[in-house]
């Protein structure tokens, strides 16, 4: 049990995707510019990750170590694509919003990353933890770029929550920024390097000041007032 | 020697297995999800259908009576036009052209192109696109109006030369941070109601 909340710890914080491994790049940069869509990506990718990793956990004593990756390719893609398609099929409504995300799933390295790292040399349980951890930090992440993208270059949070929580979201849109002007260039690409690189220097303030270990009540403070 | 040899083979055993069972498992997906997929988009066009031209004004059944349109040198690109013939009486009321706007910011964009009788416009919906989330997406209805300028407009109103974005001298808004996305709507629709004049004839003969 204490190894379980060590693993999600690594995930969420320690080897975040996002802030630390620099992995998932790619769907990270382009999908963070409102939090809805970051939210929305940030699920769908942890729904992959535990699949793929209880799946190549299970079968890591059967894979020999020369075709391992073919192997995890397959797997990943087998499970992109049923996704997919189950949710055309049966969520029609969803995979509406969606479908221009799910296909982005498979660019997101991080779940192969996670299939050779981690998921091949550890039992399923821990597997499974480990991908539900590390899809939960990769889903903060977005969703915290995303608000920062979202109230900075639209003036909003939640915006277009209805159509992925239905009608009755659609009083959650906050206006943070009234008659807000809009600056283009957060939403725009660079606007996703800019803010994913103050978020990585944010975070190794706070590693660096929780490791001073006199100050650290006083830096703890300091930390949950940035946060 | 041998014994490499050995081990290729059983990878190559377990390689193909797990392909088998990839392909197996999406190719089972499919064939129980495909109808109900391929009902649920044309449920979608209907629905999108019957938001331009609701079941009031016309008496037939707008998916079955349909014209395509494999070249036209107004529709440039290699889609073919499907256009929807709403008939009330066995008289044309309306059509509704399905073009493809092949310059969009990231690709085609999709539309549905509602036209009276008479050749004004009902109203334009994008079906299916790839734009910029947060930009060129504004031509969705549920993110913006803008699709809505369209509604009441013809080929006189505004005149031809003002069938553009107004970055390019026209009528018709641009997005803040998005001309690719508008101008390719506005030059899609345009061509959409050429078409129409030019064809109007041949679209409102009725068979039988």
């Amino acid at each position: 049990m204490d190894s379980y909340s060590k693993i999600l710890k690594n995930g969420l914080w320690e080897n975040n995707q996002a802030f630390v491994a620099l992995l998932g790049l790619c769907p990270l940069l382009a999908v963070s510019n409102t939090v809805i869509n970051g939210l929305v990506l940030g699920l769908a990718t942890t729904l992959t990750l535990v699949l793929s990793n209880t799946v190549v956990s299970l079968i890591r004593h059967q894979v020999g170590s020369e075709i391992r990756l073919p192997v995890f390719v397959l797997i990943i893609a087998s499970i992109v694509t049923t996704i997919e398609l189950i949710m055309n099929s049966y969520f029609y409504e969803l995979y509406l919003i969606l479908g221009i995300f799910i296909p982005l799933i498979v660019t997101n390295c991080s779940i192969i990353g996670r299939a050779e790292a981690f998921a091949s040399k550890n039992p399923v349980g821990a597997s499974f933890i480990d991908g539900f951890g590390m899809g939960l930090g990769f889903t903060a992440a977005l969703v915290i770029l995303g608000a920062m993208r979202e109230v900075l270059g639209s003036g909003t949070l939640f915006a277009n929550a209805d159509l992925m929580f239905g009608d009755a979201a659609k009083d959650m849109v906050i206006y943070v920024i009234s008659d807000y002007e809009g600056f283009l260039l957060a939403i725009l690409p660079p606007g996703a390097f800019i803010g994913l690189g103050l978020l990585i220097a944010l975070k190794n303030v706070i590693d660096k000041r929780l490791s001073k270990p006199a100050s650290q009540s006083v830096s703890l403070s300091m930390d949950a007032k940035k946060a | 020697m041998s014994d490499s040899r050995s081990v290729l083979i059983k990878s190559g055993w377990v390689l193909g297995l797990f392909s088998f069972i990839g392909i197996g498992l999406v190719s089972l997906t499919y064939s129980v999800t495909h109808e109900k997929i391929a009902e649920n988009e044309r449920l979608f066009i209907l629905k999108n259908l019957r938001e331009l031209v609701p079941g009031t004004l016309h008496d037939n059944d707008l998916l079955a009576d349909t014209l395509q349109i494999a070249q036209a040198k107004e529709f440039a690109g290699k889609h073919p036009v499907t256009i929807y013939r709403a008939l009330k009486n066995k008289k044309l009321v309306a059509i509704i052209a399905a073009p493809t706007a092949p310059d969009g910011y990231n690709g085609s964009i999709k539309l549905l192109v509602a036209i009276k009788e008479n050749g004004e416009l009902i109203g334009v919906r994008a079906v299916s696109h790839h734009e910029t989330p947060g930009l060129g997406d504004a031509i969705d209805t549920n993110k913006s109006d803008w699709i809505h300028a369209f509604n009441g407009r013809s080929l006189s109103n505004p005149p031809i030369r003002s069938w553009h974005v107004k970055k390019d001298g026209g009528d018709f808004d641009q997005f803040t941070g998005a001309t690719v996305t508008p101008r390719a709507v506005v030059k899609a629709v345009l061509k959409t109601l050429q078409y129409y004049q030019a064809n109007h004839s041949n679209l409102a003969k009725i068979d039988g």
